[in-house]
């Protein structure tokens, strides 16, 4: 039997879940307080998972490498969660918001699975509100909403352009009631270092306190990856600057698979880079696509006169300026998904019609929604984030445009699941950004949100608790059972060794060099030969690190720059596995653009008789190249057709 | 436009809780004003790796001034000199050619140093889990539309909501006080429907805590609104007053 089963329930599509909640196993309330879990990440769908599993009367154990689970990164997405509430009557539904994300994906994602999102979205929304989230309302008293990129109902719940936080905070807030009731035991700035396996089953963890530098062994009947995605593989993202793949990495390295490591989102709207300093890159959210215009000069000789700072952007007359969104995808305008909008920005800098110092920038203009609306209204619905572009970029989007380029920002790509979120490692289960699952070759505009507290909320109670009632059973281990042992020893040795090598290079410089490879070849457009040099590039790299890195300090104690080249060889690790993955996908979709792929319109060209499929890359040791193993994606209620928003 | 500046550093360093900090004198050239205050951190950083010594700690997360973590009392301010940012928000922009920096951890007795510049504020968390939040399990709950607030309460609610428990009120008050953090989120959820039912409960319980953990209390200085990155207002204090005295009443 292929190792990879989905083990998706029968029926319909739209009974699936309901038969899975009709005939799962279940535990006893005396029998859940024997039951360990261990939850990896407090972002919205560790916290979730963590609250309502500790509500249910399992013993959670939840660890985050902050040093306070309110800072995950999930607090840091800005625009909206969406939802088939309907509330606005224009048409949404169900099955209109699991089609858009299917669509979206450009058809790589599990039918089965996307169901189960749409159809918890509005369970989601009901308990956000009963938390006392603060959603955006109307002066009726009831819920706003509002538009997102890829749709064409307005099914996006906001709480300004800080919705991320409102929900994370509802979250670690319900995550602290059961700390509070000891349900749940927190451990802070603790990183997950390996992950323990006895007799084929996750059975536990090897953290490291990364204030005295301690390593602890934990146990659980079953673990937890909710530790988000792996794009600060590219040095510059708009991911925190913790954030890391070294869960997803522990796990490939012990036999699960890695799903569709290429496909990754560059969003559209981030703030341009600086210099050779920056450090991070800062998303605009989506939703000012909504309210702003995006814009290159129709000229060259304008685009030159910008660069060199003779000309402004507010003096290019009206019939001057290309509105290249609004031009080539007139249905759906600027709010077209966010692979397209990228790409399309990429398309007119490389023609020569970027603005900016370098260049690499395109406009997004408010001027015509604030002669509509008035300032108010616009500073009601983006304040913080003008606010937020003035303080980094210095100058006032009130009175002229702001200049965006796309940026690294969320990975589709990860840890292979199945339906009830289940690695191939029995016992081991992956959710959030840290899964592969939901959003196929793209994500949609606020549907990470959705996906993390639907994974925490509605989906792991019931497919956890399958799991853990067939585990009733195992007594809880001491961590002085061998395979505890040996994989302390073991993340020992890994530190020493990094430790030991002392030799000339920082992290970071090194870092920087393995992101401008993945920028330059596994970015945008990625084509066969670039592919095939960045994997020779960053086996180079790779090298580099493992014999001239530099590390100051030592092992005991506090040592950041330890911990930052722990999760960059790591990262090396990710990087040659995208750079494969990208080099097999011989098709254009989504995120995932092969150059040789491309209609003559210079659309996304999928091959679905060769690639409806997931790749799902097997470890199978330091020496050796990764085995693909394939799930072929068979749509049973979604036609596959030529993605289309012209 | 962008400028490039020379600066000198002095930086509090502290190896470990218990050891004794002190002062390093550190000079850092070349920093493009467009950078941001930790990035300019990053090259010093980057200096001292080549160098073959420690870097310096500090807390630091999704720079752009919304998870929180980052810190810094800089030349006297948490935050720094700009209004309205956390120190990742800030730029070099702010600063002169030749000036000298003094950056240092926060300093209340709540908030122990850990490590050079950072800080330990678990005692946020202890006060969040003594009542700061609406006790309601996952599942079983109302439509979301079944409760209507008005617009201008969801809003209200909103700005309290948006603390980001960075802690420089309480770094900024001379008493070590946690008030404006903790009467934001008493306010938000006084606010809501939802919030309403357990609101004297909760005000009594996050005090109480607050009081157990040695934050000092409230003169109203006010030096905690204005140092507050995210504009938390001082009425939040007046409400949770309000709500601690009628619990207390009610008592």
């Amino acid at each position: 039997m292929s190792k990879i089963n989905a083990r998706t329930p029968e029926g319909p599509l739209a009974q699936k879940w309901t038969n899975y909640k009709d005939h799962q196993k279940l535990v006893n309330p005396s029998n859940k307080r024997k039951l360990d879990v261990i939850i990896i990440g407090t972002g919205l769908a560790g916290a979730s998972a963590a609250a309502s599993l500790g509500e249910m009367g399992f013993n959670v154990k939840n660890f985050c490498i902050q040093d306070s689970p309110r800072r995950a990164h999930s607090i840091a997405a800005q625009g909206g969660i969406n939802a088939a509430k309907n509330y606005p009557n224009d048409g949404d539904s169900v099955f209109r918001l699991f089609y858009d994300t299917i669509k979206g994906g450009d058809y790589r994602s599990r039918e089965a699975n996307v169901h189960r999102l749409a159809e918890v979205s509005n369970s989601i929304i009901d308990q956000c509100v009963a938390q006392g989230v603060p959603f955006a309302r109307e002066y009726g008293g009831l819920l706003d909403n509002r538009s997102f990129g890829g749709a064409q109902v307005s099914r996006t719940f906001y709480a300004k352009g800080q919705t991320g936080q409102q929900l994370l905070l509802g979250a670690y807030q319900a995550l602290m009631r059961q700390v509070n009731l000891g349900t749940v035991t927190m451990y802070t700035r603790t990183e997950l270092v390996e992950i323990v396996l006895v007799d084929g089953k996750a059975r536990g963890i090897i953290s490291r306190d990364l204030v005295t530098g301690e390593l602890q062994r934990h146990f659980g009947h079953a673990v937890v990856l909710a530790t988000g995605g792996y794009g600060n593989t590219f040095f510059l993202s708009t991911n925190a600057m913790g954030s890391n793949g070294s869960a997803l990495i522990k796990a490939y390295q012990k036999g699960a698979m890695f799903a569709n490591p290429c496909m990754a989102q560059i969003h559209p709207t981030c703030i341009p880079v600086h210099g050779e300093s920056q450090s991070k890159l800062t998303l605009m959210s989506e939703s000012l696509r909504n309210d702003g215009r995006i814009w290159v000069p129709k000229k060259k000789e304008d685009a030159e006169a910008i660069r060199s700072g003779k000309l402004k952007a507010t003096q290019i007359a009206e019939e001057n300026r290309d509105y290249y969104l609004e031009r080539r995808y007139p249905a759906f305008g600027n709010l077209v998904p966010r692979d397209v909008a990228s790409r399309a920005a990429k398309e007119r800098c490389d023609a020569g019609f970027g603005v900016g110092a370098t260049g690499l920038a395109v406009y997004l203009d408010f001027k015509s929604s604030i002669d509509r609306l008035g300032q108010k209204t616009i500073e009601d619905r983006y304040g913080n984030l003008f606010q937020m572009y003035e303080k980094i970029v210095d100058e006032n989007p009130y009175e002229t445009p702001m200049m965006i380029y796309p940026a690294m920002h969320y990975t589709m790509g990860g840890i292979w699941v199945d339906y009830e979120l289940q690695t191939t490692i029995p016992g081991l289960f992956a959710a959030g950004e840290a899964n592969f699952s939901d959003h196929g070759a793209n994500r949609l505009g606020a549907s990470a949100l959705m996906q993390g507290l639907a994974d925490g909320y509605f989906v792991l109670p019931y497919t956890l608790q399958n799991y853990l009632a067939d585990e009733i059973h195992t007594k809880r281990m001491t961590t002085n059972e061998p395979e505890f042992v040996d994989a302390e020893k073991a993340v020992k040795e890994r530190f020493a060794q990094l430790m030991g090598i002392k030799g000339k290079r920082s992290v970071d410089s090194l870092h920087k060099e393995l992101g401008l490879v993945m920028w330059d070849f596994v970015g945008m457009g990625r084509n066969k030969k670039g592919l095939e040099d960045a994997i020779k590039k960053i086996a180079a790299i790779k090298k580099e690190f493992w014999t001239n890195v530099r590390i100051p300090g030592d092992q005991s104690g506090m040592n950041v720059e330890l911990e930052k080249a722990s999760r960059l060889a790591d990262f090396i690790e990710i990087g040659d596995l995208m750079a494969r993955d990208a080099l097999n996908r011989e098709e254009s979709c989504g995120g995932h653009f092969r150059e040789e792929y491309q209609t003559p319109e210079g659309e996304a060209l999928r091959q679905d008789d060769k690639f409806a499929y997931v790749s799902c890359w097997e470890y199978k040791g330091e020496q050796q190249e990764p085995e693909l193993h394939k799930e072929e994606l068979i749509y049973e209620t979604v036609k596959m057709v030529q993605r289309n928003y012209k | 436009m962008e400028k490039i500046i020379n600066l000198t550093l002095k930086v509090w360093r502290q190896n470990g809780s218990k050891a004794k900090g002190r002062f390093e004198t550190y000079k850092v050239n070349n920093v493009s004003t467009d950078s941001s205050f930790l990035e300019m951190m990053d090259m010093l950083n980057e200096q001292l790796v080549s160098e073959d010594k420690v870097p310096v700690a500090f807390d630091h997360d999704c720079r752009e001034g919304i998870c929180g973590t980052c810190s810094l009392y800089i030349n006297g301010r948490p935050h720094g000199p700009d209004d309205d940012v956390t120190t990742c928000q800030l730029h070099m922009r702010k600063f002169t050619d030749g000036q000298t920096i003094t950056i240092e951890p926060w300093r209340s007795t709540a908030f122990p140093v850990i490590y050079d510049l950072m800080v330990d504020r678990r005692a946020f968390d202890k006060i969040i889990s003594a009542g700061g939040y609406v006790s309601v399990n996952t599942g079983g709950v109302p439509d979301a539309n079944a409760i209507p607030i008005a617009k201008a309460d969801a809003d209200e609610s909103m700005d309290s909501a948006s603390c980001i428990g960075c802690g420089a009120c309480v770094a900024a008050c001379k008493n070590g006080s946690a008030m404006l953090f903790v009467s934001a989120k008493v306010s938000q959820l006084a606010m809501l429907p939802q919030g309403r039912i357990e609101a004297s409960r909760r005000a009594k319980a996050m005090v109480a805590k607050m009081d157990e953990l040695g934050f000092g209390n409230c003169t109203n200085t006010g030096a905690c609104e204005v140092e507050c990155p995210k504009n938390i207002s001082l009425s939040n204090i007046a409400r949770l007053n309000r709500e601690f005295l009628y619990a207390k009443f009610q008592d």
